[in-house]
């Protein structure tokens, strides 16, 4: 039986825990009360979907490897994580300005990312690796929500004011190119399509264009021109904003290794 | 004497889920199988949504529960099949609606994970309070993982409807 590499697992995992962590930073600051309800849920699923594979990976690679030191005690240049889910809740920014939370960058990052993800997971549940395939089926399920969350309004904002639809399509603009990330080989994603047991990303690429092009038809949004720059925060090269936001998460577990409550 | 499968059925009967207390773990689908197995008696959990917070809580409940009928069963959690609503029977979805949240719609057979913008499932759900089918879903996540959260346009309650999944 084929199993899917543990670096792969790790891959799946990290994207999921740094969105998560991405998606909380919402807790109590959403722009109503029932989206800050939302992003706290489907942060929630994010990180319960990283906790099955973190599980998952430590079991598979013993050597005294748990959940937590998978998430707590690794750098960041041992995460396997797009670039995508790591930046920041807002736009681009220049030498020391600072920038409140754009709920638009947010929901386009999860509209982006979703959209990739329901059919990595559709994939996947068909997978040889029947312990993979079952966290596949139920991320799902879970991601088909995250989908229609954020496709309403990733609409609603293109389709809405003059204010709304601008600042969708500058995070439109801003985010799209970080997509180039998903269709470029990795030595990790290579390995795990050779394992038999993983479907290669690139073969989801129509699938995912048309659930982009369907959604920005929808929200009367444009598809920016994407060239040149291809990020690499899977091969563990990351943007600066990776190590912030794990001194963020991993700072507590690292103060106080091995603490309960 | 060793405690048969229907004891520890007996023993874990009355368990309840920790955020909706009046519908039990085996009427949920979580408290799935009980099984004689060459290590002992095995009792198979599965978890609602992935990140579920009161899988902790169902976990400690049911060993508690075990310990105290004296049954010596090893816990385990089962993934595959994934749990879905469908598992819910009528009872519990009557339990449901009696206590305020509307029941789940089994899941939809249009499982396609693309063309979401133009949806196909369009079937109503009805207030749990007066019944009205008059509904406007205020967001897809409500109270819970598993509940989204909609307006009675006729009585003007809001109310929790437990997603299918």
């Amino acid at each position: 039986m084929s199993t899917a590499p543990n670096d792969y697992l790790l891959h799946l995992a990290d994207n999921a825990v740094v969105l998560g962590q991405r998606d909380a930073e919402w807790c109590g600051h959403g722009p109503i009360l029932e989206e800050d309800l939302a992003l706290a849920n489907v942060s929630l699923d994010l990180i319960g979907q990283a906790r099955l594979l973190y599980q998952l990976a430590a079991t598979r690679m013993g050597k005294g490897a748990t959940e937590d030191s998978l998430a707590y005690f690794r750098d960041d240049t041992e995460f396997r994580n797009y670039t995508l889910v790591e930046l920041p809740n807002h736009g681009a920014l220049v030498g020391y300005a600072a920038s409140d939370r754009d709920y638009a960058t947010t929901i386009v990052r999860n509209f982006l990312y979703s959209a990739l993800m329901v059919l990595v997971w559709d994939a996947l549940q068909k997978s040889p690796d029947a312990d993979l395939a079952a966290i596949a089926a139920k991320s799902l399920k879970e991601a088909r929500y995250h989908l229609h969350h954020a496709a309403d309004w990733v609409v609603k904002f293109g389709d809405g004011t003059e204010e709304s639809h601008a600042r969708a399509q500058a995070a439109l603009d801003h985010l799209f190119p970080y997509t180039e990330e998903f269709w470029t080989p990795s030595a990790i994603e290579d390995a795990a399509i050779a394992s038999g047991a993983v479907t290669d990303v690139r073969t989801l690429r129509a699938a995912w264009d048309a659930i982009v092009a369907d959604t920005l038809a929808e929200a009367t949004l444009k598809r920016p021109e994407v060239r040149g720059y291809v990020p690499e925060g899977k091969h563990g090269r990351h943007s600066e904003h990776l190590s912030y936001l794990l001194g963020e998460m991993q700072g507590l577990a690292r103060a106080h290794p091995g603490a309960t409550w | 004497m060793h405690a048969t499968i229907d004891d520890v059925w007996a023993a874990l009967d009355h368990l309840t889920d920790p955020e909706i207390p009046v519908v039990t773990l085996r009427e949920l689908g979580i408290l799935r199988d009980i099984r004689e197995t060459t290590d002992g008696i095995e009792v198979v959990i599965t978890p609602t949504y992935s990140g579920c917070p009161a899988m902790g809580q169902i976990e400690d409940d049911v060993r508690a529960s075990l310990q105290q009928a004296g049954i010596e069963a090893h816990v385990i959690t089962q993934l595959a099949p994934a749990w879905t609503t469908d598992w819910m029977s009528e009872e519990a979805k009557a339990k449901l609606r009696a206590y305020g949240i509307a029941p789940p719609h089994t899941t939809c057979s249009d499982t396609s994970v693309i063309r979401f913008v133009r949806r196909t499932d369009t079937r109503p759900v009805a207030c749990p309070q007066c019944g009205s089918t008059n509904t406007t879903l205020s967001s897809q996540f409500g109270s819970t993982a598993c509940k989204a959260l909609y307006k009675c346009l006729d009585c003007q309650e809001p109310f929790d409807y437990f997603k299918p999944y």
